[in-house]
């Protein structure tokens, strides 16, 4: 015990002040918008799992995601935005659309990846349906292959406050 | 290695590690797989091509690994019309989703009775098999889901829990049917192929001078192992010599990825114990790496960084001091975040029996990789088959014996404290000198393997060559194809909500062996 909490008490508070300001007006915009946390369900359509990878490293210390009032749900029903990996496969066309419509309005969805915005590498084909646009209304589209997670959640809260601003909840 | 055809032996097969190729008819295809099986050599992968505009014919290929090469077996089918061949399954189990997959993308049947689609999930037309070459890879088709017939369990109290293929978590899609008796598992039967993204027929739309670009992406989490092997491929099949300081960069690439996925799940592992702090600790760590592979090799994940001919960016000189400074801290948080899961209690409750993989088992079934070595089986291709730089830094084999959480644990700590040994070696012994050479054009019709050892198990990227520069054929193996399986066994007997932690330890890639 004596261990664990002296790496605690060693370690100390990691959280970074935001990876730049714009984050930091970008998160208050949220607050303003939603006036509480933002929920997200992830879904991966069929991505090389880089992406999953960058996704994850949000929830560690550095970025605070928790702090800054985004949780990731493990349902559909409990979410607010949708972040999609992609390209959506063929075998994952059916599960994403499910997904989609069990998100209930209003519902934003947020395609994640050079592959979920534009095909990536993997194009379409017999097996790949390409963009995630191509399969459910997307709201916004962060690039980079795979993007880092400052990029990603940069991208969640323009989407946020590009599409929420207004209405009313 | 004797067989009773000795009119033929091996040609040289050009790789990054002594490898020959075997021609065999119908009835040899099976009988080198017995004398194989016997001599307790492990299947590799097993793939096929169509050649019908070659020689009117369909060839299936096997990769068994010896003691001191790899051999690739050939059978080529001359019927067609009715392309079939002998399924090597009851000698080597994990054939079986192989040769699945084999039917699924060119319709080259085992005489295995269980066919039931494997990467095609109605996708596409059953009788439309993508990777023949008179297909167009790039049409569309829709075709509604049809259900999948699992294998049923009847009995008093059992019932059924399916999961996915969309997870409750930020992972990737798959389907796992449980049959259970109130908690415990009675059987479980996986179902993949979601991610299947047709990336063998893809190969054929890439250059040979761009394919490491899709190499890089068949799983992300093993970009550097992928792209290398292609490029190992590559190179051996035009005796391209890569520059040494580009050989240490490419394999200290490598070890930063096995250090970064290690760290990863040894985080995520703590977690499913619930023990949250593992989780902070290894996050807080693996993201100190990654931003040191920005400043030494120019990016966090490494797509980019392997290249045909060596790497594509230099590392800076200020990098070596902090790449030093890195692993001492490294070494450091390891360390004790070791001793403190060593001896808590609760951890180490969840941990030990839980997803016990006998060793036994881990031999019959095939276990290859991290999970094999855990299962006591002692293979790594950088110690028994060393390519350069392997051969002079001579790593550490680390084993366990008891294939239980705890076991495949125990692995991925030493790993990472052997890794950061050879990471240190390599900067010690990095020469200066180019980082790159051209790389010819390759003859058409030539084949070739890379095999690397990945931070999961060895990867395979086997690569044909057509005209003026173009790609062939390319097959990318994941040691995930031959480890899927045995997560079907190792969970029997073990509690449903132990699943995701015994999964963990696994680890195992979906987009790797969907492709
Ligand atoms: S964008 Fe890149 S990292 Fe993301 S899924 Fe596609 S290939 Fe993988």
């Amino acid at each position: 015990m004596f261990d664990v909490l002296s790496r605690i008490v060693r370690t100390g508070i990691l959280t970074e002040p935001s990876a730049s300001p714009s984050i930091e007006a970008l998160q208050k915009d949220i607050w303003g918008i939603l006036g509480r946390a933002l929920t997200i369900r992830q879904v991966d359509a069929g991505s090389c799992n880089a992406c999953e990878l960058e996704i994850q490293a949000l929830n560690n210390p550095y970025y605070n995601l928790e702090g800054m009032g985004i949780k990731f749900v493990a349902s559909p029903r409990h979410a607010d935005m949708l972040l999609v990996t992609g390209p959506v496969s063929v075998n994952m066309e059916e599960a994403l659309k499910r997904t989609y419509d069990a998100v209930p309005d209003p519902k934003l969805v947020v395609a994640v990846g050079d592959c979920g915005a534009c095909g990536g590498v993997f194009g379409t084909s017999y097996a790949s349906r390409g963009a995630v646009a191509n399969v459910i209304p997307v709201n916004h589209t962060i690039t980079g292959c795979p993007p880092g997670p400052a990029a990603i959640l940069k991208g969640i809260f323009e989407a946020v406050r590009s599409t929420f601003s207004g209405v009313h909840r | 290695m004797n067989f009773d055809f000795p009119e033929q032996q091996p040609v040289q097969l050009p790789a990054n590690i002594p490898a020959g190729c075997l021609r065999v008819n119908r009835e040899q295809w099976l009988q080198t797989a017995k004398a194989l099986h016997d001599a307790n050599t492990r299947l590799l992968a097993l793939w096929a091509a169509d050649d019908r505009d070659r020689d009117g014919c369909f060839r299936v290929y096997a990769m068994y690994l010896l003691p001191e090469t790899i051999l690739v077996v050939e059978h080529a089918i001359h019927d067609a019309s009715n392309p079939m061949y002998p399924s090597i399954a009851a000698l080597f189990p994990s054939a079986l989703r192989m040769q699945r997959a084999v039917y699924d993308l060119l319709g080259i049947a085992s005489d295995e009775s269980d066919m039931r689609g494997w990467l095609r999930h109605n996708g596409w037309p059953e009788t439309l098999f993508p990777l023949r070459k008179d297909v167009d890879g790039s049409a569309h088709y829709s075709i509604a889901p049809a259900s999948y017939p699992f294998v049923t369990v009847e009995g008093d109290g059992v019932h059924e829990i399916a999961v996915g293929p969309v997870h409750a978590g930020i992972i990737e899609p798959g389907h796992f049917r449980f049959s259970v008796v109130g908690e415990k598992v009675l059987r479980l039967e996986e179902r993949l192929g979601y991610t299947h993204k047709g990336v063998a027929k893809l190969f054929e739309a890439f250059s040979q001078q761009d394919g490491h670009r899709l190499a890089a992406r068949v799983s992300g989490d093993s970009a550097v192992a992928f792209s290398w092997a292609y490029c190992a491929s590559l190179e051996a099949i035009t005796e391209t010599p890569v520059p040494l300081r580009a050989v240490y960069l490419r394999a200290l690439a490598l070890e930063h990825e096995r250090l970064t996925n290690h760290l990863g799940d040894l985080g995520a592992l703590g977690n499913d114990a619930g023990f949250a702090l593992g989780l902070t600790q290894f996050s807080r760590l693996k993201e100190d790496l990654l931003r040191t592979n920005t400043v030494a090799f120019g990016a966090r994940y490494l797509m980019h960084y392997i290249v045909p001919g060596g790497v594509s960016v230099d590392l800076p000189g200020r990098a070596r001091g902090l790449l030093l400074k890195q692993y001492q801290e490294l070494e450091r948080g390891v360390v004790k975040l070791r001793s403190i899961y060593d001896e808590h209690a609760g951890i180490q409750d969840r941990f030990r029996e839980a997803g016990r993989l006998t060793n036994e088992l881990a031999e019959r079934l095939g276990a290859i990789g991290l999970v094999g070595r855990a299962s006591g089986i002692a293979c790594d291709l950088r110690v028994d088959h060393p390519w350069q730089p392997y051969d002079k830094l001579r790593p550490k084999l680390i084993t366990q014996a008891y294939g239980d959480v705890a076991a495949r644990v125990q692995v991925r700590f030493d790993e990472v404290l052997e890794t950061l040994r050879l990471c240190r070696a390599l900067l010690d012994d990095l020469s200066s000198g180019p980082i790159q050479v051209q790389v010819p054009i390759a003859e058409p019709d030539r084949m070739g393997a890379g095999v690397i050892e990945g931070w999961r198990g060895p990867v395979i990227v086997v690569l044909e060559t057509g005209r003026d520069g173009a790609i062939r054929r390319c097959h990318a193996h994941d040691s995930s194809w031959q480890n899927w399986p045995l997560l079907e066994y190792a969970i029997l007997g073990n509690i449903v909500p132990d699943f995701p932690l015994i999964n963990k330890s696994f680890n195992l890639s979906y987009s790797g062996q969907d492709g």
